[in-house]
């Protein structure tokens, strides 16, 4: 017998994450909670991948899903350096106090 | 039966979890939420029978990457951030993503589950565990992008400390 929960259902799950993952990046000043919202949004396309890979009985999208996560633990830790290097410099964490480069 | 109830057990600490995250005033409570979302995503792999990704998620996600968010949030002060306005004036664009997003789910929801027109999905093979048939696949096919992502590793942890250190001389 078919599971009643299809892809579809993991897909909109998926499509749900990523749209607060995205508000997060975009509304949030801090810098931090920025970082936490992209970590939501790569979640997100992982459960994607993961999703098509049961659908599909293959498991290369879990191997993409394993490179995803290597990137995004890459990605947090430069990123959570830049920021202590930041904080040292400007003493703020907030996004648009940040202004250096603009005009 | 029980998929249904574990699925929607787990989607909703998801997208509670994520809600928070965004919402939440304190960042170290944003990174708890953080932390039962991405707990609920890894119920999810696991309901998707890929055993692997479901210890990776624990391990690396709620184990690594949490634990390194906490420590950052504890050498930085936000004590001060906390009290500031949270949300950025330039919202335009955030209110622009949620109306498209909203009305690609208002067709979806409109037009039905089954208007995705995915294949039926592929039975179950039974055979080797999840972690064999992942091992054979990462060790065989794709073994150069796992050696350069092991590079990657290592030029983000050497840039890290650099980032990080009190003075480069």
């Amino acid at each position: 017998m078919p599971s009643p929960i299809t892809t579809e259902h993991y897909l909109v799950l998926s499509a749900m994450l990523l749209l607060i993952g995205t508000v997060g990046v975009l509304l949030r000043r801090n810098v931090v909670v920025i970082m936490m919202s992209i970590e939501l949004i790569l979640n997100a396309v992982n459960l994607n991948l993961v999703a098509f890979s049961h659908h599909l009985q293959q498991v290369n999208g879990q191997v993409f899903a394993i490179f995803i996560i290597v990137v995004a633990v890459a990605e947090a830790a430069v990123g959570l350096g830049i920021l202590i290097a930041l904080f040292r410099n400007k003493e703020t964490v907030l996004v648009d106090e940040i202004d250096l480069l603009k005009w | 039966m029980t998929d249904i109830a574990f699925f929607y057990a787990f989607a909703a600490l998801t997208v509670l979890g994520a809600i928070l995250t965004v919402t939440l005033r304190n960042a170290i409570h944003c990174a708890i939420a953080l932390i039962a979302s991405l707990a609920g995503i890894a119920g999810l792999y696991l309901l998707q029978k890929a055993e692997f990704l479901f210890v990776v998620q624990i391990m690396l996600y709620i184990g690594g990457v949490m634990v390194l968010f906490l420590f950052v949030i504890m050498l930085v002060n936000l004590d001060g951030a906390a009290k500031e306005r949270q949300y950025h004036r330039h919202w335009i664009a955030a209110v622009a993503s949620l109306i498209g997003t909203g009305a690609i789910f208002a067709t979806f929801l409109h037009r039905g589950a089954g208007s995705l027109k995915l294949e039926s999905p592929l039975p179950v093979v039974p055979g080797a565990g999840n972690v064999e048939t992942l091992s054979m696949v990462l060790f065989r096919e794709y073994l150069v992008p796992f050696e350069v992502a092991s590079l990657l590793l290592l030029v983000a942890v050497v840039g890290g400390v650099i980032m990080a250190k009190k003075r480069i001389d």
